[in-house]
Protein backbone atom coordinates (compact mmCIF):
# COMPACT_ATOMS: atom_id res chain seq x y z
CA UNK A 1 0.00 0.00 0.00
CA UNK A 2 1.18 3.56 -0.62
CA UNK A 3 2.53 6.01 1.91
CA UNK A 4 1.21 9.53 2.38
CA UNK A 5 3.42 12.57 2.99
CA UNK A 6 1.92 15.70 4.48
CA UNK A 7 3.44 18.61 2.52
CA UNK A 8 5.06 21.54 4.31
CA UNK A 9 4.29 24.87 2.63
CA UNK A 10 3.02 28.39 3.20
CA UNK A 11 0.19 28.29 0.61
CA UNK A 12 2.56 29.79 -1.98
CA UNK A 13 5.80 27.84 -1.86
CA UNK A 14 6.52 24.21 -1.18
CA UNK A 15 9.13 23.83 1.57
CA UNK A 16 12.09 21.56 0.81
CA UNK A 17 11.18 19.64 3.98
CA UNK A 18 8.55 17.95 1.81
CA UNK A 19 11.06 16.47 -0.63
CA UNK A 20 13.18 15.22 2.25
CA UNK A 21 10.18 13.56 3.83
CA UNK A 22 9.40 11.94 0.47
CA UNK A 23 12.92 10.41 0.58
CA UNK A 24 12.12 8.83 3.94
CA UNK A 25 8.65 7.72 2.82
CA UNK A 26 10.04 5.98 -0.26
CA UNK A 27 12.10 3.75 2.04
CA UNK A 28 9.03 2.83 4.12
CA UNK A 29 6.28 2.09 1.63
CA UNK A 30 5.75 2.89 -2.06
CA UNK A 31 4.26 4.48 -4.10
CA UNK A 32 4.40 7.84 -2.35
CA UNK A 33 1.48 10.27 -2.40
CA UNK A 34 1.77 13.87 -1.18
CA UNK A 35 -1.09 15.70 0.50
CA UNK A 36 -1.14 19.46 -0.03
CA UNK A 37 -3.66 20.89 2.43
CA UNK A 38 -4.02 24.65 2.43
CA UNK A 39 -5.92 27.57 0.99
CA UNK A 40 -5.34 28.91 -2.54
CA UNK A 41 -2.48 26.47 -2.73
CA UNK A 42 -2.87 24.94 -6.21
CA UNK A 43 0.52 26.39 -7.08
CA UNK A 44 2.07 24.36 -4.24
CA UNK A 45 0.55 21.18 -5.67
CA UNK A 46 2.17 22.03 -9.02
CA UNK A 47 5.55 22.22 -7.29
CA UNK A 48 4.95 18.94 -5.42
CA UNK A 49 4.09 17.02 -8.58
CA UNK A 50 7.64 17.44 -9.89
CA UNK A 51 9.24 15.69 -6.89
CA UNK A 52 10.74 12.47 -8.19
CA UNK A 53 9.13 9.33 -6.78
CA UNK A 54 5.75 10.94 -6.11
CA UNK A 55 2.94 9.09 -7.87
CA UNK A 56 0.06 11.33 -6.92
CA UNK A 57 -0.51 14.73 -5.30
CA UNK A 58 -3.72 15.09 -3.33
CA UNK A 59 -4.89 18.69 -3.20
CA UNK A 60 -7.25 19.81 -0.42
CA UNK A 61 -7.74 23.50 -1.18
CA UNK A 62 -10.09 25.06 1.33
CA UNK A 63 -10.06 28.18 3.56
CA UNK A 64 -10.32 25.97 6.66
CA UNK A 65 -6.76 24.75 5.99
CA UNK A 66 -5.21 28.21 5.56
CA UNK A 67 -3.51 28.27 8.98
CA UNK A 68 -2.68 24.52 9.03
CA UNK A 69 -4.51 24.09 12.34
CA UNK A 70 -4.19 20.63 13.85
CA UNK A 71 -7.90 20.01 14.40
CA UNK A 72 -9.13 20.37 10.77
CA UNK A 73 -5.93 19.05 9.11
CA UNK A 74 -5.84 15.95 11.34
CA UNK A 75 -9.51 15.32 10.45
CA UNK A 76 -8.56 15.53 6.75
CA UNK A 77 -5.61 13.14 7.13
CA UNK A 78 -7.83 10.71 9.05
CA UNK A 79 -10.40 10.77 6.21
CA UNK A 80 -7.63 9.62 3.83
CA UNK A 81 -5.80 7.28 6.23
CA UNK A 82 -7.53 3.96 5.38
CA UNK A 83 -5.80 3.87 1.96
CA UNK A 84 -2.29 4.14 3.41
CA UNK A 85 0.23 1.90 5.16
CA UNK A 86 2.31 4.81 6.41
CA UNK A 87 1.67 8.50 6.98
CA UNK A 88 4.67 10.80 7.29
CA UNK A 89 5.23 14.48 7.97
CA UNK A 90 8.39 16.51 8.43
CA UNK A 91 9.17 17.18 12.10
CA UNK A 92 8.35 20.86 11.67
CA UNK A 93 6.07 22.85 13.97
CA UNK A 94 3.14 21.81 11.75
CA UNK A 95 4.09 18.14 11.49
CA UNK A 96 4.69 17.89 15.23
CA UNK A 97 1.38 19.62 15.90
CA UNK A 98 -0.81 17.60 13.56
CA UNK A 99 0.44 14.01 13.38
CA UNK A 100 0.05 12.86 17.02
CA UNK A 101 -3.67 13.68 16.73
CA UNK A 102 -3.86 11.32 13.75
CA UNK A 103 -1.97 8.55 15.59
CA UNK A 104 -4.16 8.82 18.70
CA UNK A 105 -7.43 8.49 16.77
CA UNK A 106 -6.03 5.54 14.79
CA UNK A 107 -4.93 4.05 18.14
CA UNK A 108 -1.35 3.51 16.97
CA UNK A 109 1.95 4.77 18.38
CA UNK A 110 3.87 7.52 16.58
CA UNK A 111 7.56 7.46 15.70
CA UNK A 112 8.83 11.01 16.25
CA UNK A 113 11.78 12.62 14.52
CA UNK A 114 13.29 9.58 12.78
CA UNK A 115 16.84 9.98 11.43
CA UNK A 116 17.10 6.70 9.52
CA UNK A 117 14.93 4.04 7.91
CA UNK A 118 16.86 0.77 8.31
CA UNK A 119 14.09 -1.32 6.79
CA UNK A 120 10.37 -0.69 6.24
CA UNK A 121 9.79 -1.77 9.86
CA UNK A 122 12.96 -0.58 11.59
CA UNK A 123 13.87 3.02 12.34
CA UNK A 124 16.41 5.07 14.25
CA UNK A 125 15.53 8.13 16.28
CA UNK A 126 17.53 10.25 18.73
CA UNK A 127 16.55 10.52 22.39
CA UNK A 128 18.03 12.61 25.22
CA UNK A 129 18.91 15.45 22.84
CA UNK A 130 20.85 13.07 20.64
CA UNK A 131 22.87 11.68 23.54
CA UNK A 132 21.51 8.27 22.62
CA UNK A 133 19.90 6.74 19.56
CA UNK A 134 17.02 4.24 19.66
CA UNK A 135 16.64 1.48 17.09
CA UNK A 136 12.93 0.69 17.00
CA UNK A 137 10.80 -1.93 15.32
CA UNK A 138 7.26 -0.90 14.38
CA UNK A 139 5.26 -3.80 13.00
CA UNK A 140 1.66 -4.83 12.65
CA UNK A 141 -0.01 -1.42 12.52
CA UNK A 142 -0.19 1.69 10.39
CA UNK A 143 3.00 3.72 10.70
CA UNK A 144 2.71 7.33 11.75
CA UNK A 145 6.08 9.05 11.47
CA UNK A 146 7.63 12.50 11.75
CA UNK A 147 10.95 12.91 9.96
CA UNK A 148 14.00 14.92 10.98
CA UNK A 149 14.55 16.82 7.75
CA UNK A 150 18.28 17.48 8.30
CA UNK A 151 18.82 13.70 8.25
CA UNK A 152 17.39 12.96 4.79
CA UNK A 153 18.41 14.21 1.32
CA UNK A 154 15.74 15.93 -0.75
CA UNK A 155 14.17 13.69 -3.39
CA UNK A 156 15.37 14.97 -6.79
CA UNK A 157 13.14 16.87 -9.19
CA UNK A 158 11.94 15.32 -12.41
CA UNK A 159 8.72 13.67 -11.27
CA UNK A 160 5.46 13.95 -13.14
CA UNK A 161 2.72 13.11 -10.65
CA UNK A 162 -0.99 13.53 -11.26
CA UNK A 163 -2.88 16.05 -9.13
CA UNK A 164 -6.13 14.82 -7.65
CA UNK A 165 -8.49 17.09 -5.77
CA UNK A 166 -9.79 15.70 -2.50
CA UNK A 167 -12.83 16.90 -0.57
CA UNK A 168 -12.32 18.85 2.62
CA UNK A 169 -13.17 16.88 5.75
CA UNK A 170 -15.64 18.16 8.32
CA UNK A 171 -14.06 20.90 10.44
CA UNK A 172 -14.56 20.15 14.13
CA UNK A 173 -14.89 23.93 14.59
CA UNK A 174 -12.88 24.05 17.80
CA UNK A 175 -10.21 26.52 16.76
CA UNK A 176 -9.45 29.42 14.46
CA UNK A 177 -6.49 31.64 13.66
CA UNK A 178 -6.65 35.14 15.14
CA UNK A 179 -3.40 36.51 13.74
CA UNK A 180 -0.02 35.54 12.41
CA UNK A 181 3.17 37.43 13.00
CA UNK A 182 5.91 35.99 10.85
CA UNK A 183 9.44 37.29 11.25
CA UNK A 184 10.50 39.08 8.09
CA UNK A 185 14.24 39.09 8.00
CA UNK A 186 16.54 40.19 5.22
CA UNK A 187 18.74 37.30 6.26
CA UNK A 188 18.15 33.78 4.96
CA UNK A 189 15.96 31.36 6.91
CA UNK A 190 17.91 29.33 9.50
CA UNK A 191 17.09 25.88 8.19
CA UNK A 192 17.71 26.85 4.55
CA UNK A 193 20.86 29.02 4.91
CA UNK A 194 24.21 27.99 3.41
CA UNK A 195 26.03 29.63 6.31
CA UNK A 196 24.80 29.97 9.90
CA UNK A 197 26.56 32.00 12.57
CA UNK A 198 25.28 31.46 16.10
CA UNK A 199 25.96 33.22 19.37
CA UNK A 200 25.71 31.93 22.90
CA UNK A 201 25.82 33.07 26.48
CA UNK A 202 29.37 34.34 25.84
CA UNK A 203 27.88 37.34 23.99
CA UNK A 204 26.67 38.59 27.40
CA UNK A 205 23.95 40.93 26.12
CA UNK A 206 21.38 41.61 23.44
CA UNK A 207 23.38 44.64 22.27
CA UNK A 208 26.53 42.57 21.76
CA UNK A 209 24.68 40.35 19.25
CA UNK A 210 25.36 43.13 16.74
CA UNK A 211 28.88 41.64 16.50
CA UNK A 212 27.31 38.40 15.19
CA UNK A 213 24.80 40.19 12.97
CA UNK A 214 27.43 42.30 11.23
CA UNK A 215 29.37 39.21 10.23
CA UNK A 216 26.15 37.45 9.21
CA UNK A 217 25.28 40.32 6.87
CA UNK A 218 28.76 40.31 5.39
CA UNK A 219 28.59 36.54 4.73
CA UNK A 220 24.91 36.38 3.77
CA UNK A 221 24.44 34.05 6.71
CA UNK A 222 21.48 33.29 8.97
CA UNK A 223 21.77 34.14 12.66
CA UNK A 224 21.28 31.38 15.22
CA UNK A 225 21.65 31.15 18.98
CA UNK A 226 22.07 28.68 21.79
CA UNK A 227 19.24 28.12 24.24
CA UNK A 228 21.23 30.01 26.87
CA UNK A 229 21.24 33.10 24.64
CA UNK A 230 17.51 32.76 23.98
CA UNK A 231 16.73 32.23 27.66
CA UNK A 232 18.78 35.30 28.52
CA UNK A 233 16.64 37.29 26.07
CA UNK A 234 19.51 38.18 23.71
CA UNK A 235 17.54 36.97 20.65
CA UNK A 236 14.01 35.70 19.88
CA UNK A 237 13.17 32.05 20.41
CA UNK A 238 12.89 31.25 16.71
CA UNK A 239 16.68 31.77 16.45
CA UNK A 240 17.31 28.81 18.75
CA UNK A 241 19.37 25.97 17.32
CA UNK A 242 19.20 22.74 19.30
CA UNK A 243 17.16 19.90 20.74
CA UNK A 244 14.03 21.95 21.24
CA UNK A 245 14.73 24.54 18.54
CA UNK A 246 15.77 24.34 14.90
CA UNK A 247 17.87 21.47 13.56
CA UNK A 248 20.28 22.86 10.95
CA UNK A 249 22.90 21.33 8.64
CA UNK A 250 24.44 24.19 6.61
CA UNK A 251 27.69 24.15 4.59
CA UNK A 252 29.32 26.27 7.29
CA UNK A 253 28.29 26.66 10.92
CA UNK A 254 30.11 29.19 13.07
CA UNK A 255 29.52 28.87 16.83
CA UNK A 256 30.60 31.90 18.86
CA UNK A 257 30.63 31.96 22.65
CA UNK A 258 28.72 28.68 22.71
CA UNK A 259 30.10 26.04 25.07
CA UNK A 260 28.45 23.21 23.17
CA UNK A 261 25.89 21.69 25.51
CA UNK A 262 24.60 18.42 24.07
CA UNK A 263 21.22 20.12 23.51
CA UNK A 264 22.89 22.60 21.16
CA UNK A 265 25.11 20.03 19.42
CA UNK A 266 21.96 18.03 18.70
CA UNK A 267 20.84 20.88 16.46
CA UNK A 268 23.98 21.54 14.39
CA UNK A 269 26.45 18.64 14.46
CA UNK A 270 25.51 17.51 10.95
CA UNK A 271 26.75 20.78 9.42
CA UNK A 272 29.41 20.18 6.73
CA UNK A 273 32.07 22.41 8.29
CA UNK A 274 31.92 23.64 11.88
CA UNK A 275 33.90 26.57 13.30
CA UNK A 276 34.07 27.25 17.04
CA UNK A 277 35.22 30.46 18.67
CA UNK A 278 35.36 30.22 22.45
CA UNK A 279 37.68 31.43 25.17
CA UNK A 280 37.45 28.14 27.10
CA UNK A 281 39.76 25.70 25.37
CA UNK A 282 38.00 22.79 27.09
CA UNK A 283 34.56 23.75 25.78
CA UNK A 284 32.80 20.69 24.31
CA UNK A 285 32.05 22.65 21.11
CA UNK A 286 35.68 22.11 20.06
CA UNK A 287 35.00 18.36 20.06
CA UNK A 288 32.74 18.73 17.01
CA UNK A 289 34.59 21.60 15.32
CA UNK A 290 36.66 21.41 12.12
CA UNK A 291 38.31 24.73 12.97
CA UNK A 292 38.70 25.98 16.52
CA UNK A 293 39.83 29.38 17.70
CA UNK A 294 40.49 29.78 21.41
CA UNK A 295 40.01 33.50 21.92
CA UNK A 296 37.96 36.20 23.58
CA UNK A 297 35.08 36.73 21.18
CA UNK A 298 35.05 40.49 21.80
CA UNK A 299 38.51 40.55 20.25
CA UNK A 300 38.01 37.73 17.74
CA UNK A 301 34.76 38.94 16.14
CA UNK A 302 35.99 42.43 15.21
CA UNK A 303 39.22 40.82 13.93
CA UNK A 304 37.15 38.33 11.92
CA UNK A 305 35.13 41.18 10.42
CA UNK A 306 38.29 43.10 9.56
CA UNK A 307 39.83 40.04 7.92
CA UNK A 308 36.67 39.62 5.82
CA UNK A 309 37.03 43.17 4.53
CA UNK A 310 40.44 42.43 3.09
CA UNK B 1 -11.93 26.86 36.42
CA UNK B 2 -9.91 23.82 37.32
CA UNK B 3 -6.58 23.22 35.55
CA UNK B 4 -4.91 19.84 35.26
CA UNK B 5 -1.11 19.90 34.90
CA UNK B 6 0.49 16.58 33.92
CA UNK B 7 4.19 16.45 34.85
CA UNK B 8 6.97 13.95 34.16
CA UNK B 9 10.01 12.93 36.18
CA UNK B 10 13.06 12.86 33.89
CA UNK B 11 16.85 12.79 34.11
CA UNK B 12 17.97 16.29 35.09
CA UNK B 13 18.90 18.30 32.01
CA UNK B 14 22.43 18.90 33.35
CA UNK B 15 23.27 15.21 33.62
CA UNK B 16 25.43 13.68 30.89
CA UNK B 17 23.43 10.65 29.81
CA UNK B 18 25.23 7.32 29.43
CA UNK B 19 24.08 4.42 27.35
CA UNK B 20 24.14 1.02 29.10
CA UNK B 21 26.80 -1.45 27.95
CA UNK B 22 24.14 -4.02 27.01
CA UNK B 23 22.46 -1.44 24.72
CA UNK B 24 19.12 -1.90 26.48
CA UNK B 25 18.68 1.76 27.34
CA UNK B 26 20.31 4.61 29.24
CA UNK B 27 21.72 4.22 32.73
CA UNK B 28 19.32 5.64 35.33
CA UNK B 29 21.08 4.38 38.47
CA UNK B 30 22.17 7.09 40.90
CA UNK B 31 21.32 9.80 38.40
CA UNK B 32 19.76 13.08 39.48
CA UNK B 33 16.11 13.25 38.43
CA UNK B 34 14.03 16.42 38.09
CA UNK B 35 10.71 17.67 36.84
CA UNK B 36 10.73 17.91 33.03
CA UNK B 37 11.65 21.59 32.37
CA UNK B 38 8.71 22.20 30.01
CA UNK B 39 6.32 20.78 32.64
CA UNK B 40 7.80 23.14 35.20
CA UNK B 41 6.85 26.00 32.85
CA UNK B 42 3.35 24.46 32.69
CA UNK B 43 3.02 24.46 36.50
CA UNK B 44 4.28 28.05 36.63
CA UNK B 45 1.73 29.15 34.04
CA UNK B 46 -1.13 27.50 35.93
CA UNK B 47 -0.03 29.25 39.13
CA UNK B 48 0.19 32.64 37.36
CA UNK B 49 -3.29 32.17 35.92
CA UNK B 50 -4.57 31.35 39.40
CA UNK B 51 -2.88 34.48 40.77
CA UNK B 52 -4.68 36.47 38.05
CA UNK B 53 -7.98 34.97 39.21
CA UNK B 54 -8.57 33.01 36.00
CA UNK B 55 -8.09 29.63 37.64
CA UNK B 56 -9.56 28.31 40.89
CA UNK B 57 -7.79 25.00 41.40
CA UNK B 58 -4.59 23.39 40.10
CA UNK B 59 -4.25 19.61 40.11
CA UNK B 60 -0.86 18.13 39.22
CA UNK B 61 -0.74 14.57 37.96
CA UNK B 62 2.13 12.25 37.16
CA UNK B 63 2.45 8.65 36.04
CA UNK B 64 5.58 6.97 37.30
CA UNK B 65 7.33 5.12 40.12
CA UNK B 66 6.86 5.92 43.82
CA UNK B 67 9.81 8.33 43.60
CA UNK B 68 7.79 10.49 41.20
CA UNK B 69 6.16 11.81 44.41
CA UNK B 70 9.12 14.21 44.56
CA UNK B 71 8.12 15.66 41.20
CA UNK B 72 4.60 16.21 42.49
CA UNK B 73 5.90 17.81 45.71
CA UNK B 74 7.89 20.14 43.49
CA UNK B 75 4.69 21.15 41.65
CA UNK B 76 2.83 21.54 44.96
CA UNK B 77 5.60 23.76 46.34
CA UNK B 78 5.30 25.99 43.27
CA UNK B 79 1.59 26.42 43.91
CA UNK B 80 -0.45 23.41 42.76
CA UNK B 81 -3.29 22.65 45.21
CA UNK B 82 -3.27 18.86 45.15
CA UNK B 83 -1.79 16.01 43.19
CA UNK B 84 -2.43 12.55 41.78
CA UNK B 85 0.25 9.87 41.43
CA UNK B 86 -0.61 7.05 39.06
CA UNK B 87 1.93 4.42 40.02
CA UNK B 88 3.69 2.58 37.24
CA UNK B 89 7.28 1.37 37.20
CA UNK B 90 7.85 0.55 33.54
CA UNK B 91 8.23 2.99 30.66
CA UNK B 92 5.00 4.00 28.99
CA UNK B 93 4.52 5.07 25.40
CA UNK B 94 2.95 8.51 24.86
CA UNK B 95 -0.32 7.01 23.62
CA UNK B 96 -0.73 5.01 26.86
CA UNK B 97 0.05 8.14 28.86
CA UNK B 98 -2.57 10.07 26.89
CA UNK B 99 -5.15 7.34 27.53
CA UNK B 100 -4.43 7.37 31.27
CA UNK B 101 -4.65 11.15 31.38
CA UNK B 102 -7.97 10.97 29.55
CA UNK B 103 -9.23 8.67 32.30
CA UNK B 104 -7.97 11.10 34.95
CA UNK B 105 -9.84 13.88 33.11
CA UNK B 106 -13.06 11.90 33.27
CA UNK B 107 -12.75 12.01 37.06
CA UNK B 108 -11.41 15.52 37.46
CA UNK B 109 -13.32 17.36 34.71
CA UNK B 110 -10.77 20.16 34.22
CA UNK B 111 -11.56 23.14 32.01
CA UNK B 112 -7.97 23.40 30.81
CA UNK B 113 -4.92 21.13 30.67
CA UNK B 114 -1.44 22.67 30.53
CA UNK B 115 1.61 20.46 29.97
CA UNK B 116 5.12 20.60 28.50
CA UNK B 117 5.50 20.39 24.73
CA UNK B 118 7.96 17.53 25.06
CA UNK B 119 9.78 15.51 27.69
CA UNK B 120 13.55 15.87 27.46
CA UNK B 121 14.11 12.13 27.86
CA UNK B 122 12.28 10.52 24.94
CA UNK B 123 11.90 13.82 23.00
CA UNK B 124 8.60 12.54 21.57
CA UNK B 125 6.46 15.69 21.59
CA UNK B 126 3.20 13.71 21.43
CA UNK B 127 1.24 13.46 24.68
CA UNK B 128 -0.57 16.83 24.60
CA UNK B 129 -1.70 16.44 21.01
CA UNK B 130 -2.76 12.81 21.54
CA UNK B 131 -4.72 13.68 24.67
CA UNK B 132 -6.45 16.53 22.82
CA UNK B 133 -7.45 14.12 20.05
CA UNK B 134 -8.74 11.46 22.46
CA UNK B 135 -10.79 14.05 24.34
CA UNK B 136 -11.97 15.75 21.13
CA UNK B 137 -10.56 19.06 22.42
CA UNK B 138 -8.66 21.79 20.58
CA UNK B 139 -4.94 22.25 21.20
CA UNK B 140 -2.63 25.22 21.47
CA UNK B 141 0.82 23.68 21.18
CA UNK B 142 4.22 25.39 21.70
CA UNK B 143 2.62 28.26 23.63
CA UNK B 144 4.54 31.50 24.10
CA UNK B 145 1.61 33.37 25.61
CA UNK B 146 -1.92 32.60 26.72
CA UNK B 147 -4.96 34.54 27.68
CA UNK B 148 -7.94 32.86 29.30
CA UNK B 149 -11.33 34.38 28.51
CA UNK B 150 -14.82 33.12 29.42
CA UNK B 151 -15.43 29.92 27.40
CA UNK B 152 -12.35 30.39 25.23
CA UNK B 153 -8.60 30.84 25.30
CA UNK B 154 -6.17 32.68 23.05
CA UNK B 155 -2.83 30.97 22.60
CA UNK B 156 0.14 32.53 20.84
CA UNK B 157 2.17 29.69 19.39
CA UNK B 158 5.83 29.47 18.40
CA UNK B 159 5.70 28.20 14.81
CA UNK B 160 8.44 27.99 12.17
CA UNK B 161 9.28 31.52 11.15
CA UNK B 162 7.21 33.42 13.71
CA UNK B 163 4.15 33.41 15.92
CA UNK B 164 0.59 32.28 15.32
CA UNK B 165 -2.25 33.30 17.64
CA UNK B 166 -5.18 30.90 17.77
CA UNK B 167 -8.46 31.00 19.62
CA UNK B 168 -9.68 27.73 21.10
CA UNK B 169 -12.99 26.76 22.62
CA UNK B 170 -12.70 25.57 26.19
CA UNK B 171 -12.06 22.96 27.41
CA UNK B 172 -8.69 22.92 25.66
CA UNK B 173 -5.10 21.73 25.89
CA UNK B 174 -2.04 23.96 25.95
CA UNK B 175 1.53 22.72 25.57
CA UNK B 176 4.29 25.03 26.74
CA UNK B 177 7.31 26.40 24.92
CA UNK B 178 10.40 27.97 26.48
CA UNK B 179 9.34 31.59 26.33
CA UNK B 180 5.97 31.24 28.06
CA UNK B 181 7.43 32.16 31.44
CA UNK B 182 10.35 31.71 33.78
CA UNK B 183 9.45 29.29 36.57
CA UNK B 184 9.83 30.53 40.13
CA UNK B 185 11.95 28.92 42.78
CA UNK B 186 9.74 27.46 45.48
CA UNK B 187 10.25 29.29 48.78
CA UNK B 188 11.08 27.35 51.92
CA UNK B 189 7.67 28.06 53.57
CA UNK B 190 5.97 26.85 50.39
CA UNK B 191 8.11 23.71 50.33
CA UNK B 192 7.02 23.05 53.94
CA UNK B 193 3.39 23.72 53.07
CA UNK B 194 3.61 21.38 50.08
CA UNK B 195 4.41 18.48 52.40
CA UNK B 196 0.93 18.77 53.85
CA UNK B 197 -0.89 19.03 50.53
CA UNK B 198 -2.70 15.83 49.53
CA UNK B 199 -1.34 13.34 46.99
CA UNK B 200 -3.86 10.76 45.88
CA UNK B 201 -2.34 7.43 44.85
CA UNK B 202 -3.69 5.37 41.99
CA UNK B 203 -2.41 2.56 39.81
CA UNK B 204 -2.64 2.02 36.08
CA UNK B 205 -4.98 -0.91 36.77
CA UNK B 206 -7.48 1.47 38.42
CA UNK B 207 -8.12 3.00 35.00
CA UNK B 208 -8.32 -0.22 32.96
CA UNK B 209 -5.75 0.95 30.42
CA UNK B 210 -3.38 -1.53 28.76
CA UNK B 211 0.12 -0.17 29.45
CA UNK B 212 1.96 -2.59 27.15
CA UNK B 213 4.29 -0.89 24.65
CA UNK B 214 3.53 -1.42 20.98
CA UNK B 215 6.92 -0.36 19.62
CA UNK B 216 9.87 -2.68 20.15
CA UNK B 217 13.12 -1.02 21.14
CA UNK B 218 15.80 -3.22 19.60
CA UNK B 219 18.77 -1.31 20.97
CA UNK B 220 19.92 2.04 22.33
CA UNK B 221 23.37 3.20 21.28
CA UNK B 222 25.62 6.20 21.77
CA UNK B 223 25.72 8.65 18.88
CA UNK B 224 28.63 8.60 16.45
CA UNK B 225 31.72 10.40 17.70
CA UNK B 226 32.43 13.96 16.68
CA UNK B 227 35.28 15.23 14.53
CA UNK B 228 38.53 16.50 15.95
CA UNK B 229 39.55 19.60 14.15
CA UNK B 230 42.31 22.04 13.47
CA UNK B 231 43.18 24.79 15.95
CA UNK B 232 43.82 28.19 14.42
CA UNK B 233 45.62 30.96 16.29
CA UNK B 234 43.86 34.06 14.99
CA UNK B 235 40.68 35.27 13.33
CA UNK B 236 42.74 36.24 10.27
CA UNK B 237 44.05 32.69 9.93
CA UNK B 238 40.50 31.37 10.30
CA UNK B 239 39.24 33.58 7.47
CA UNK B 240 42.16 32.43 5.33
CA UNK B 241 41.36 28.73 5.93
CA UNK B 242 37.67 29.22 5.18
CA UNK B 243 38.52 31.12 1.98
CA UNK B 244 40.92 28.37 0.90
CA UNK B 245 38.07 25.90 1.07
CA UNK B 246 35.68 28.22 -0.75
CA UNK B 247 33.33 28.31 2.21
CA UNK B 248 33.15 32.11 2.38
Amino acid sequence: MPSLVLAEHNNRLLDEATGKTVSAAAAVSTPVHVLVAGSDCRHVAQQARSISGVEKVLLADDPRYAGFLAEPVAALVLSLAPAYDAILAPATANGKNILPRVAAILDVPQLSDIIAVESPDIFRRPIYAGNAVQKIEAKGFKKIITVRIAAFPPAPAGGDAVIETVAAAEDPGLSHVVSENMTHSERPELTAARIVISGGRGLQSKENFILIERIADRLGAAVGASRAAVDAGFVPNDHQVGQTGKIVAPELYIAVGISGAIQHLAGMKDSRVIVAINKDENAPIFGVADYGLVADLFQALPDFEKALEK
Amino acid sequence: MKVLVPVKRVIDFNVAVRVKADRSGVDLTNVKMSINPFDEIAVEEAVRQKEKGKVTEIVAVTIGPAAAQETLRNALAMGADRAILVKHDAELEPLAVAKLLKAVCAQEQPGLIILGKQAIDDDCNQVGQMLAALLGWPQGTFAAQLEIQPDKIQVTREVDGGLQTVELKLPAIVTTDLRLNEPRYASLPNIMKARKKPIQEKTVADYGIDPAPRLKILEVTAPEKGRSGVRVTSAAELVEKLRERGLI
